[in-house]
């Protein structure tokens, strides 16, 4: 399938990129360009991020869910899991949960995989306590919430002479890994993605310049507002988060849901070596935008409103004292729970993390189906 | 939105702030042919809006006027252009960590710093899908769905120099 068009946006930063002779590639973004699988092509919304009304951009509902439901899955939605229960034996038993209606229900169960990500996993793992898992279940290693990793994101917008393609278009054109694998000289280990942001609307351009006291309030807006719109294009630096035991998910003393579970709670301090790189990122965001042309650059990091990607807190490992789950996402203290989520991660790599999690819960799946006989050996 | 008076949380005062607030953040502009963000139209789309974040915004806008009264010894809505773009200006000025003084006056800031923020978004997100905004900006004013846009597919012989490089990434070990 064709990927998703540069425009004029991706033209004008894959020409600063060959200016510099950095790296950079073309962008699926997880968009069907052509009709596939009951869906229809992209016919550049734009607003991608707020659901796609064509049904061209993938999500679970119009993706996995169809397929399973065909195959006989039963979906139930808007219902929260209180516990996973266990029994005499420390196998997982079931799961207690609430229903739409807020009635408690049992769901008895021969296997449970939990697919609730960096947050939600630890917070039902460490709700799931009994006589045989005290502080929480699968958490012999006392690793279960910790290590928590986020995607600390640094953006750079370049301001343009020309009309880029502004709020027409999928959100992200190319992309480049040129910072992406270790080099020592950088003063940081590992490394970032760059996604190229194609344009803003018009409310985020009037956002974006006001917030950043490039349109002012009252006088002058509309005439620093015009200077703006459908002039930005840039990127986000999505750089790679390691895991460190003092980020935390633990359970809050006294701040419940309204099924009175109790929440979570998030301990969370930005690394020396993320902040590194996040400058990093910038300084070197600036210097691609000024080779394609940009006469303005606009940059926020680490930003406040993205790059919250939920991973480790439930990590993977050969190791059950160094681990949560195996190397093929089993307990290693509950031999028919499953883990497939952000949670397992081991470092959340410096890239968005959906289609690494999609690879690991297929392969956690295929290696289910191949130890089916032995599943619980 | 349909309403009735009993849906509006917002005082009368409140009310008149926030639509003054809004018209002081983004004015008429008659080069443009363009309404400010008090316009009736728009104002009222901005108070149903701000509906679900009241309590902050009501809270943000009764300290407006209780500042310039202090200041100005008048309500925020009777200021004139330059004492409301001031005092909005100042509002989006998060104090730094060495101005802290009091905790509690500190803690305000913030709170008032956050509601501003609110409060901005709400009115360029109302003012800005205003149809007559859009087309002052060469926009149809027209949701994206279902005619969607054209965008160019772009000259992909770009790529030649990347392909040329070879590959920038590891082998994973085996």
């Amino acid at each position: 399938m064709p990927p998703v068009p540069m425009g004029k946006s991706g033209q004008t930063l894959a020409k600063g990129f060959n200016q510099l002779g950095w790296h950079w590639w073309p962008s699926d973004t997880a968009i069907a360009t052509q009709q596939y699988d009951g869906r229809d092509r992209c016919i550049n919304l734009g607003a991608c991020g707020s659901g796609c009304a064509q049904g061209a951009k993938a999500s679970t509902d119009i993706t996995y869910w169809p397929h399973a439901v065909r195959a006989g899955v039963e979906v139930r939605t808007r219902c929260r899991v209180r516990e996973i229960t266990v029994n005499d034996e420390g196998m997982a038993s079931g799961v207690a949960y609430y229903d739409e209606e807020g009635v408690e229900r049992f769901q008895a169960a021969q296997v449970v995989i939990v697919a609730c990500n960096g947050v939600g996993t630890p917070r039902l793992l460490l709700n799931s306590t009994s006589g045989k898992f005290p502080n929480g279940l699968a958490n012999s290693s006392g690793l279960v919430g910790k290590n928590l990793m986020f995607h600390p994101y640094a953006s750079i917008q370049g301001v343009f002479d020309e009309p880029m393609d502004g709020y027409k278009g999928p959100g992200v054109c190319i992309w480049s890994q040129e910072f992406y694998e270790t080099d020592a000289e950088r003063g940081f280990v590992r490394g970032y993605t760059y996604e190229i942001n194609r344009g803003r609307g018009p409310v985020a351009t009037a956002l974006t310049g006001m917030f950043s006291g490039r349109i002012p309030r009252g006088e002058g807006h509309h005439e620093a507002y015009r200077r703006l719109f459908n002039r930005i294009t840039g990127m986000v630096g999505i750089c790679e988060d390691l895991p460190e035991e003092h980020n935390t998910v633990t359970l809050d003393p006294d701040l419940k849901d309204a099924h009175g579970i109790p929440a979570p709670k998030i301990d969370y301090t930005l690394s020396e070596n993320s902040r590194r790189m996040l400058d990093h990122a910038v300084a070197r965001g600036t210097e691609v935008l000024r080779a394609a042309g940009a006469v303005d650059i606009i940059t926020e990091a680490p930003i406040g409103v993205g790059g919250w990607h939920l991973m480790g807190t439930a990590r993977m490992g050969t190791d059950p004292q160094r681990s949560v789950v195996n190397e093929w996402g089993r307990a290693h203290d509950v031999r028919n729970l499953f883990i497939v989520d952000g949670s397992i991660f081991v470092t959340s790599a410096g890239v968005n993390p959906t289609r690494t999690i999609q690879a690991l819960a297929l392969y956690v799946a295929d290696s289910m189906k191949k130890r089916l006989a032995n599943l619980f050996d | 939105m349909d309403s009735i008076a009993t849906d509006n949380p917002f005082t009368a005062d409140q009310e008149r702030a926030l639509i003054a607030f809004a018209g002081a953040a983004i004015p008429a502009s008659s080069a443009y042919a363009v309404p400010g963000a008090d316009d009736p139209l728009i104002a009222a789309d901005i108070l149903a809006t701000a509906r679900r974040y009241a309590d902050a915004i009501g809270a943000a806008l009764d300290r407006e006027d209780r500042l310039a009264i202090a200041r100005h010894g008048a309500k925020f809505v009777d200021l004139d252009a330059a004492a409301k773009k001031s005092q909005i200006e100042r509002a989006n000025q998060p104090r730094s960590s060495d101005d802290a003084s009091d905790d509690a006056e500190d803690e305000l800031d913030r709170a008032r710093f956050s509601a501003h923020r609110t409060m901005l978004s709400i009115i360029a997100q109302c003012y800005y899908r205003d149809d007559r905004v859009m087309r002052s900006l060469d926009m149809e004013p027209r949701s994206p769905f279902p005619e969607g846009f054209e965008v160019e597919e772009g000259d992909w012989s770009l790529l030649e120099p990347v392909r040329r490089r070879g590959k920038v990434y590891r082998d994973a070990p085996r």
